[in-house]
């Protein structure tokens, strides 16, 4: 079993140990929240603090919902269920260059579905996957709003509008450490 | 600066405007949109020229929200205190200097010109015929959203200030019954009566929510009224709580909106600082507050239970209806839940009466919609109209008609719940019936074009892959059925369909709305129902006939070389699986079994030697 209770270290303790400065951090606001020992209402605070761990560690790994646990006292199997229903929450890490491809309405009548592909075979991976050298992450978001610029494709807070499929290798190589 | 009283108010708004120099004011629109396609160093190039020039006399630049101008960001409008006005589109620094020197007296050379189309009906006449009339929007674009001195200059709470003073709470749900107002976020119903339901039930804590989780693609008017004018729906949501005796407001944002929530959290502490949320709001023993509350990427949660099920810390998963919210929402109390256009539109018709509001629209839809253009469309951007204009209008004089000159095919409202409308009902007046005998729906508002190269099979077989996506899979019908739509449809766009399935498609799609738990699985079957009653005909070439008549489905796409071909080897050059051969200066040829179908060679290709059927 890996669920963590047989291990001495507590989830904590290994988070700390791994990123101190980040975990620090977490603790600090979840210290802040006006929390007890009723659940529906530390409940409330779930999200909020989802949000500021995913903006701190870029991710939510088992340590971290474990940590929220223990202190929001909810079960991992909630705050399980609660990250894998919203698409904003991911437990796997992402690539330093987030690429999103905008594919809603506006932008997929204007022909988003031939940028996702040409940016699949340029990297190699499918959508939703880091490649191996952890530089990039592909993903499609659903409308960012820019719909004048369709098709919109954002790396960061960057975007690029009226993008073409000749235009992919150009973004990618825009991408520098 | 602090007010306590509605003569505090009235003495501020008249200091604000008298201290208000008599200058051409610069308007630059600075949504996100307007941010992306560069707005900001336009906006800086305006003040560096004035300030090298000497002009500060005569100029004011304002940062303002979206304008609705998408199509030709970064967008500016001139305008003095006479109301005269100039809006510029396309604008780049390098045009500054001669937009400056040129004023208001004449066009700029070398700038681009917009026409503005639309007029406001609280504060002019229409005397130009504009087709827009903007209420929610009335200050998007004008005002700084930052300052809650240009709100308030603007007859700025106001509204909340007579409410509190000369009505009784239920006489404030009553005027909103009167006025007609009903919900922009796509059901219609009566806001006035949702209110009043909620006033009804017992003393005790009650809630308002704002309902800003914007999710429909394509659509993105609540975005501009919460970047460009969030005072307009904290007022609102106070009179609201006023009505229905709640103390707590709360708004439930995308965190995918990262400067409407700066602006909003901006705009609170602003009206609170001012006392103008608090404790005994404007000296009434009223007292209201308001949080933000973020979504986090669930379609689902526009629904209001689920809504409020995510705000608990949920999951958002909607539940059975009754007990609506109003009895039963928000940890058991009562709750109302509203759009942040339905509470864009409050403020004015309290400050200018029902009588005013039902004189603009139709007899059963009051008042005016936003709505988003987008698609194969040559103005993107938002549009303001009185209910009961054509969709002509707004897509051929608004919308300035379609991209590249192509034929119109259809226009999507109501998003992924909504359906298609073609050219026979164009000029069918708008309204909540009018489009739901149509087989569409109002929707939040989005309305995406479509020319003839996009196919009707395949814009279904997207919406059903965004419901599947969004399908929070609670009820089966939902969950299952719409799984089972998606994959009969995309066996169609690759050619693998059978004469049956349109019968399955149909029945199918009947059961999910009859039996779905909320309105999103409820609506999900009407993209495929609109095309199959529309575009019969597409779904029958894919079928019969393996070819699709727009050439979208690249599965039933092939590319061949005519006998334009020169030999220049471009396309086999640029082919990513090398499927093209041939020898230099004669016809190439392509291997259909290691086609992809990018169609790479036919855009390379110089001599129009490629054909794709």
């Amino acid at each position: 079993m890996s669920c963590g209770c047989e291990e001495k270290e507590s989830a904590l303790e290994k988070l700390t140990r791994l990123e101190p400065e980040k975990t620090a951090r977490l603790t600090a606001f979840i210290d802040k929240l006006p929390l007890g020992n009723n659940v529906v209402s530390n409940r409330a605070h779930l999200i909020v603090t989802l949000h500021q761990a995913q903006n701190i560690f870029g991710y939510l790994p088992n340590e971290i919902q474990q940590v929220i646990a223990d202190r929001l006292k909810l079960s991992r199997s909630e705050i399980y269920g609660v990250i894998t229903f919203y698409s904003y929450f991911t437990d796997k890490p992402i690539g330093r260059f987030k690429i999103s491809i905008c594919c809603g309405t506006a932008c997929f009548v204007k022909g988003a579905s031939k940028i996702v592909e040409q940016f699949c075979r340029e990297l190699s991976i499918k959508e939703g996957e880091t490649t191996p050298d952890g530089r990039f992450f592909l993903g499609i978001l659903r409308c960012v709003g820019a719909c004048s610029l369709a098709p919109v494709v954002m790396v960061n807070e960057r975007i690029y509008g009226n993008v073409t499929p000749e235009m992919v290798s150009k973004i990618i190589a825009d991408c520098k450490d | 600066m602090m007010i306590k009283t509605p003569s505090d108010l009235n003495a501020i708004q008249a200091k604000i405007n008298a201290g208000t120099p008599d200058k051409t004011q610069i308007l630059v629109s600075l949504g996100t949109c307007g941010i992306a396609a560069g707005g900001s160093p336009v906006a800086a190039a305006f003040r560096k020229n004035i300030t090298e020039q000497g002009l500060d006399n005569e100029y004011e630049v304002i940062d303002v929200g979206c304008m609705g101008l998408c199509f030709c960001e970064p967008s500016i409008e001139l305008k003095n205190a006479d109301g005269k006005s100039m809006i510029y589109g396309h604008v780049t620094c390098e045009q500054v200097p001669a937009i400056l020197a040129a004023g208001l007296e004449k066009s700029a050379e070398g700038a681009s010109l917009v026409k503005r189309s639309w007029y406001y009906p609280e504060d002019e006449e229409n005397t130009e015929n504009a087709l827009q009339a903007r209420i929610a929007l009335r200050n998007t674009g004008r005002i700084n959203p930052e300052h809650i001195e240009d709100y308030l200059a603007r007859d700025g709470y106001q509204a909340l200030a007579k409410v509190l003073t000369t009505l009784k709470p239920d006489e404030v749900s009553r005027q909103l019954l009167d006025a007609g107002l009903r919900g922009r976020g796509g059901a219609g119903f009566p806001t006035g009566k949702k209110w009043q339901f909620a006033a009804a039930q017992p003393k005790g804590q009650k809630y308002i929510i704002c309902n800003a989780d914007e999710g429909d693609p394509g659509a993105f008017m609540d975005r501009a009224v919460l970047e460009g004018d969030p005072h307009s729906v904290l007022e609102a949501m106070a009179i609201g709580g006023y009505a229905i005796g709640a103390d707590t407001g709360l708004i439930y944002i995308r965190a995918e909106y990262p400067l409407a929530i700066k602006r909003l959290q901006i705009a609170i502490d602003q009206a609170s600082d001012a006392g103008l949320l608090g404790n005994n709001i404007l000296g009434s023993d009223f007292t209201f507050r308001i949080e933000l509350k973020y979504g986090a990427g669930a379609f689902v949660c526009g629904e209001e239970t689920a809504l409020i099920h995510s705000i608990e810390g949920k999951r958002g998963e909607p539940t059975f209806k009754p007990p609506f919210p109003a009895v039963k929402g928000l940890w058991g109390k009562p709750t109302i839940v509203n759009n942040v256009e339905t509470l864009a539109n409050v403020a004015a018709i309290f400050r200018k009466g029902a009588a005013w509001f039902k004189t603009i629209g139709t007899a059963t839809s009051p008042g005016t919609k936003v709505f988003a253009l987008a698609g194969k469309i040559k103005n993107v951007g938002l549009v303001e109209v009185p209910m009961g204009i054509k969709l002509r209008d707004i897509i051929f004089t608004l919308g300035g008609g379609i991209f590249a000159d192509r034929k119109f095919k259809a226009v999507q409202t109501g998003g992924p719940s909504g359906g298609c409308i073609t050219t026979k009902d164009l000029d069918t007046p708008i309204d909540y019936e009018s489009l739901k005998a149509l087989g569409s729906m109002m929707g939040s508002g989005g309305m995406i074009v479509m020319d003839e190269d996009t196919c009707m099979v395949n814009i279904a077989r997207f919406f059903l892959e965004f419901t599947v996506d969004e399908s929070c899979g609670k009820c089966t019908p939902c969950r299952i059925g719409n799984r089972r739509l998606y994959e009969i449809l995309t066996k169609i766009c690759e050619g693998k369909g059978t004469p049956e399935m349109l019968t399955q498609l149909r029945e199918l799609g009947q059961v999910i709305k009859d039996t779905a738990l909320c309105g999103l699985g409820q609506t999900s079957p009407n993209p495929v129902l609109s095309t199959l009653n529309n575009f019969a005909d597409e779904y029958e070439a894919h079928i019969f006939e393996h070819r699709c008549p727009a050439g979208v489905c690249t599965a039933l796409l092939n590319y061949t070389i005519t006998e334009k071909c020169v030999g220049c080897g471009m396309c086999a050059k640029n082919c990513p699986v090398s499927c093209i051969t041939g020898s230099p200066k004669t016809r190439h040829h392509i291997d259909q079994s290691k086609c992809i179908k990018c169609g790479a060679c036919m855009q390379r290709c110089k001599f129009g030697a490629i054909e794709k059927k």
